[in-house]
């Protein structure tokens, strides 16, 4: 592929608490705006607790999930008595580290997560974006505490619900298994390499660095299993298999075991071989996921260097 | 008559309650109890009539830990007594529901066992939670539990302590039993903890019902980890915390920790190690519901205490 260059890449943000209860993030930005982190050699961060009052309260969100609240749509909705907290602070946001689509926007988003799944650690993104692509392949060569992935969900820009859609370019950092509520010291330890590393590629990139091309494997996200449920009451009635739970990524097969119900019958998995990921994530009970599936695709990016002057 | 010299009699247990939900987002036993309250079938023993109970229904319905306060901590005689009726904290009046229901705590009346199901977020494994050291009848069933699930484990936790006890929502019965399986995190439903939690209470109703049947259970000796001292997580003079549970720490719930063993990282990376004076049993280590109970973890003491034998009056 051809060479690209681009801009340089000046004005990060590190976003945490955008779910109040997944702790990396927050300790991550607490103790980031304690050290007063603003700066790293040519690249400005700013550091954004999002959701201060879920924080407080230690919940995933007050009144809405705030990142699904980043659309256009809602981004420029009028805002009155009656609109639910995060709708005004994703608006907030969207004044303070935006407006999406604009020049104006930081030039990199990373929003910090952590998810009850045994996911390791993933970045998350939505369209094709060679900058998301050359720091992952940076991250996965250097960090070896945890499996690093990539997950890409085929939604495009002007329909992204979430924060990190805000900036130019943007990614979810999303770690685990960690309980709501829990910060764990391996957890924090990696999330805070990751970061680190993303800021060290940045430097190196601003500096006139060319990182070679190549390839990777990424997850594209192809459809999502609820939970089997009681007609009538909506309860769910089995849990997620005992051999499926823990086993995110691993390839799920027709006829491999994917729930056990409470009576004790074991319901399997019927379609096509396919990646599970978000494996009884807590928080998507509500929204009727017990897990996600995947196809393993090939992304090729160029090689790329700053544009200079 | 007795086999055994020194053998205590209790009444038969007639009267057997199982709450879930004590906590409203620890999902095995807010499962269980939902399940048992379709169909008891799988609880019912001869001679007994165990009653299934979701003991804190609203904070179940918002899969939240509570809505007001700790209904787990509400059951002081202060608590139970107070006037006010509706202008009391949910709990409390929820406490009090519970006690006319299940006790009064205290008097011949109340329930002969409550098993309170919960889970934890810190690596217990099974755990039976005990109150009294003196409750003969909850050492021989534990002792039981234990053996049946071998080579299975079940650890006890003793939670008698001037300082540390709390009032529990189970403390209302004659002998209250805890039960804490962990780890799960909070709002989530593990398939293996749902199942060894499913499996304890099996055993723990079938002791009820050979015990009403007229079984002696010869003395036995009971290994506990009984509780000592609660630890905190460094904090700043704002009291925001400045240091995690270290690594070698997370997940040992139950091994020694000695005297100068990592303890804590800060943020940074530099390790606070254990100042105490000898070697001391962690457990609650990391459990998210104690961030703001100021519990990092709690350490105990391992100690055997002997249960004389026990047979129906």
């Amino acid at each position: 592929m051809e060479h690209v260059s681009l801009p340089p890449l000046s004005r990060v943000a590190i976003c945490g608490g955008t779910h109040g209860n997944e702790m990396s993030g927050v300790y991550l930005v607490r103790e980031m705006q304690k050290q007063k982190v603003d700066q790293a050699g040519s690249v400005s961060i700013t550091t954004v607790l999002s959701n201060p009052r879920a924080v407080d309260a230690c919940r995933r969100y007050t009144d809405t999930d705030l990142n699904r609240c980043f659309t256009k749509g809602l981004l420029s909705a009028p805002i009155t008595d009656s609109t639910p907290y995060e709708l005004k602070r994703a608006q907030e946001l969207n004044s303070q580290l935006g407006p999406k689509g604009s020049k104006e926007a930081v030039d990199l988003l990373c929003d910090v997560h952590n998810t009850t799944a045994n996911m390791g650690l993933c970045l998350i993104f939505y369209s094709i974006d060679w900058i998301t692509l050359h720091i992952y392949k940076y991250i996965q060569s250097k960090m070896t505490s945890t499996p690093v992935r990539v997950i890409q969900l085929d939604i495009p820009i002007s329909e992204a619900y979430s924060l990190e859609s805000v900036g130019k370019h943007g990614f979810a950092i999303e770690v685990g298994p960690q309980p709501n509520g829990v910060l764990r010291a391996d957890i924090f330890n990696m999330v805070k390499e990751a970061v680190d590393l993303t800021i060290e590629w940045l430097q190196g990139f601003n500096s006139g660095s060319t990182f070679e091309g190549g390839e990777v494997e990424a997850y594209n996200l192809v459809k999502s299993v609820d939970y089997p449920r009681d007609p009538t009451s909506n309860e769910i009635t089995a849990a997620i298999h005992p051999q499926l739970q823990d086993n995110d990524f691993k390839l799920l097969r027709p006829g491999d075991p994917m729930f056990q119900s409470f009576s004790g019958e074991m319901v399997e998995y019927e379609g096509e071989e396919l990646y599970p990921f978000f494996v009884n994530e807590c928080a998507y009970y509500e929204k009727k996921i017990a897990f996600h599936l995947a196809k393993k695709i090939t992304l090729t990016f160029p090689p790329i260097s700053v544009k200079k002057d | 008559m007795s086999a055994y010299k020194n053998s205590v009699c209790f009444n038969e247990a007639r009267r057997v309650a199982i709450f879930g939900g004590t906590h409203g987002n620890e999902m095995s036993g807010v499962t269980l109890v939902n399940l048992w309250v379709k169909n008891s079938a799988e609880i019912q023993r001869k001679g007994v009539e165990t009653k299934p109970f979701i003991a804190n229904p609203k904070a179940v319905e918002k899969c939240t830990r509570y809505v007001d306060t700790d209904l787990n901590r509400a059951f002081s005689p202060e608590n139970l007594s107070a006037p006010g009726g509706d202008d009391l904290p949910y709990e409390v009046q929820r406490a009090q529901e519970i006690n006319r229901i299940f006790g009064p705590k205290g008097s011949p009346e109340a329930y002969d066992v409550i098993f309170d199901l919960h889970n934890t977020t810190s690596n217990m494994g099974c755990t039976l939670i005990l109150e009294s050291s003196k409750d003969h009848f909850n050492l021989q069933m534990m002792n039981y539990i234990k053996k049946a699930i071998t080579p299975a484990s079940c650890l006890v936790l003793l939670n008698e302590h001037p300082l540390l006890k709390y009032s529990t929502s189970r403390s209302v019965a004659k002998h209250p039993v805890g039960l804490e399986v962990g780890p799960q995190p909070q709002g989530v439903l593990r398939s293996n903890i749902f199942e060894a939690m499913r499996v304890i209470l099996k055993h723990a109703l079938d002791f009820i019902e050979l015990f009403n049947e007229g079984m002696e259970f010869p003395p036995c000796t009971v290994e506990v980890f009984w509780v000592s001292e609660r630890i905190d997580y460094p904090r700043d003079a704002n009291g925001n915390i400045i240091a995690m549970v270290h690594p070698n720490l997370q997940d040992c719930d139950w091994e020694p920790l000695n005297p100068g063993d990592p303890m804590f990282q800060t943020f940074d990376g530099k390790t606070i190690h254990y100042q105490g004076s000898g070697t001391v049993y962690p457990t609650f280590i990391n459990e998210a519901a104690y961030y703001e109970k100021q519990q990092a973890f709690v350490t105990t003491r391992r100690e055997t205490l002997v249960a004389s034998a026990i047979r129906k009056a």
